[in-house]
């Protein structure tokens, strides 16, 4: 049997719209099965759209997909090739819909399967998920859910595909399940196939992150340089029965495909490299070989698995108070100094108004990024000195009043602060604290519908 | 005699991940011949004396042969991570650069890079100083 070409669309929601265009043309000109896959769902986004779904039925979705589709969809229906994306957040249904309304837009006809029961927020309790959570502590006290997704595996996908969806779209599922699901439906792998199963749950592993594998994420130049990283090729993988698989990219993209890339986005997000834990099998890449076959060609075997989890990973959001973070700049002569006064201005009127608010300082241009929330780093740094200077005051609390106040006393350093004072930005937003549980298989019960245009 | 070190950015590659509190750094050797003296030199725990500051509560490294790389698990080190961290960077996106700061000792294992310049003939030491590339004199750093 051919090669199964899959290429990625997306690696996460904020991604390059027209990504895609190349990897459809590449794959419109290959033979055999092709696929096109977005990871478009962060842990973040899912209990954002809960939130609006519970305001609107008719939203909750990913509203990018129309940005991500619309360039697309026409050719991938022309030629065959076909999608699956996890834009359906909150409401793959209302996703299914919106995909159905956008070809007709477009003057085409598409079936969509659309894979639900990854939600869980009205299966489980909060208690429920107290006991499930692993290494207990968020969610000790049962309090209310936002939203709780179980990571489906691949054979809803897979059963979507087999009743003729020419887009799938999910929900949560795992990562790696859009590209298994395509493979499981392509080459009729059962649950024994163990080394299979897991041959593909790495190739997931590798696309679901987009241009990460051909050369995004990568760059350190004149170190590790990368031609053409602004129009960097999306991957395609051509994928083989046995589970092995080739890497690469469209051509005339720019990016890089080679033993370097493949690499260390084979490693990405994993702990355990013999037992990374996916729903439909344990993947182990200890024996995996990557090897240079071609100019941006790079072959990956030898992965092998293990029999699936017992239970499914689950994520549970809560209301996490809000994040409150406030800027001011100092420059020129003295700027350190000017800076660390406001610091301490800020931190002692605090400690008199709001005296259990963690207040996290840095220090743009001296320690940021690298610093510590206690500060210990940044307290190290100040005599280092800096002509151009931007302190960031951050702290969260489920009292949004205290955190404002924190926000409102870096904005009155303009008047009554330090000489120099410039640039006050501050903002508030929601945050939403997530914890992970361990979920029975038998209290999942994914579904999968087929909707196509009305009438 | 003065111990000559080199770059761990010159001999390998870095990239973070993230779940939850846990941060994850794959390091790739660049050339694998050189595998075996970085297992020497870039030890757990001298990764968890680097990461003193994040206060890692467990680092553990584990090795891929095959791969010519290393995994390189931190606990407790994103202080709560992208859900809860007040730093820029919850995700620990930056911190890749951070183990690449490392400071390798050279062996006859692992000699003067980069190899490209001792092709253009002439004395090795002189070009790797020159391009600030490869081996440094520790002495001079201090």
């Amino acid at each position: 049997m051919n090669v199964v070409r899959i290429g990625a669309g997306a690696g996460f929601a904020g991604d390059r719209r027209d990504a895609a265009m190349p990897v459809v043309k590449a794959l419109a000109q290959a033979e055999g099965l092709r696929f096109l896959i977005y990871e478009t769902l962060a842990e973040r986004t899912l209990a954002a759209s809960q939130l609006a779904r519970q305001r609107d039925g008719a939203v909750g979705y990913n509203p990018a997909l129309a940005h991500f589709l619309r360039p697309v969809l026409r050719d991938c229906l022309d030629t065959g090739i076909r999608i699956v994306g996890n834009f359906g957040a909150a409401n793959p249904r209302a996703a299914g819909q919106r995909i159905v309304q956008l070809a007709e837009e477009l003057g085409c006809r598409l079936r969509v399967g659309i894979v639900e029961g990854d939600d869980l927020s009205g299966v489980l309790s909060p208690q429920d998920f107290a006991a499930r959570e692993i290494d207990g502590r968020l969610l000790a006290a049962a309090p209310p859910v936002i939203a709780a997704n179980a990571y489906l595996g691949a054979e809803p996908i897979a059963q979507a595909l087999a009743q003729g969806a020419d887009v799938v779209v999910t929900g949560r599922v795992a990562d790696s399940a859009l590209a298994l699901g395509p493979l499981l439906h392509a080459f009729g792998w059962t649950r024994d196939d163990l080394d299979r199963l897991a041959g593909g749950t790495l190739a997931g592993h590798l696309l679901e992150c987009g241009a990460q594998v051909t050369g995004g994420y990568f760059a350190d130049p004149g170190i590790k340089d990368v031609p053409g990283l602004a129009e960097v090729g999306y991957p395609i993988l051509e994928i083989a029965a046995d589970g092995s698989f080739v890497v690469t990219k469209p051509e005339g993209t720019g990016g890089r495909v080679d033993r370097l890339t493949v690499t260390e986005q084979t490693l990405y997000e994993i702990h355990d490299p013999a037992a990374y834990l996916a729903p439909d099998v344990v993947l182990d890449i200890t024996d995996v070989t990557i090897e240079e076959v071609g100019a941006d060609r790079v072959r990956v075997h030898g992965a092998r698995g293990k029999r699936r989890p017992d239970h499914l990973k689950a994520t549970v959001c809560i209301d996490g108070g809000v994040l409150g973070e406030a800027e001011i700049s100092y420059a020129g002569p003295n700027a350190a100094a000017r800076a660390k006064l406001a610091a301490d201005i800020i931190r002692e009127r605090l400690a008199r108004r709001a005296p259990d608010l963690q207040i996290r300082v840095d220090a743009i241009g001296l320690v940021s990024i690298l610093g510590d929330s206690k500060g210990a780093a940044l307290a190290d740094a100040w005599v280092e000195g800096a002509a151009d200077v931007r302190l960031r005051f951050a702290a969260q609390d489920k009292d949004a009043g205290k955190v404002e106040w924190l926000l409102d006393e870096v904005e009155a350093l303009y008047c009554a602060g330090p000489a120099g004072g410039a640039g006050v930005r501050r903002r508030l937003v929601p945050r939403l604290a997530s914890a992970s549980c361990l979920i029975e298989r038998a209290l999942v019960a994914p579904t999968v519908s087929i909707i196509g245009p009305s009438g | 005699m003065t111990q000559r070190r080199i770059p761990l950015r010159m001999v390998a590659t870095a990239r973070s991940g993230d779940k939850g509190n846990r941060l994850n750094i794959a390091l790739v050797c660049r050339d694998p011949a050189h595998y075996p003296e970085i297992a020497r030199q870039v030890t757990a725990a001298r990764v968890a004396e680097l990461f003193t500051s994040r206060r890692p509560t467990a680092v553990v490294r584990y090795d891929l042969p095959k791969l010519s790389a290393f995994n390189f698990v931190l606990d407790d080190v994103l202080e709560g991570g992208v859900n809860a961290s007040l730093g820029l960077d919850g995700h620990g996106k930056s911190l890749s650069f951070l183990l690449l700061t490392l400071e390798l000792r050279c062996t006859e294992e692992l000699p003067e890079l980069p190899k490209q310049k001792s092709a253009d003939g002439g004395n090795d030491e002189k070009n790797s100083a020159g391009s600030g590339h490869g081996c440094v004199d520790a002495l001079s750093e201090r």
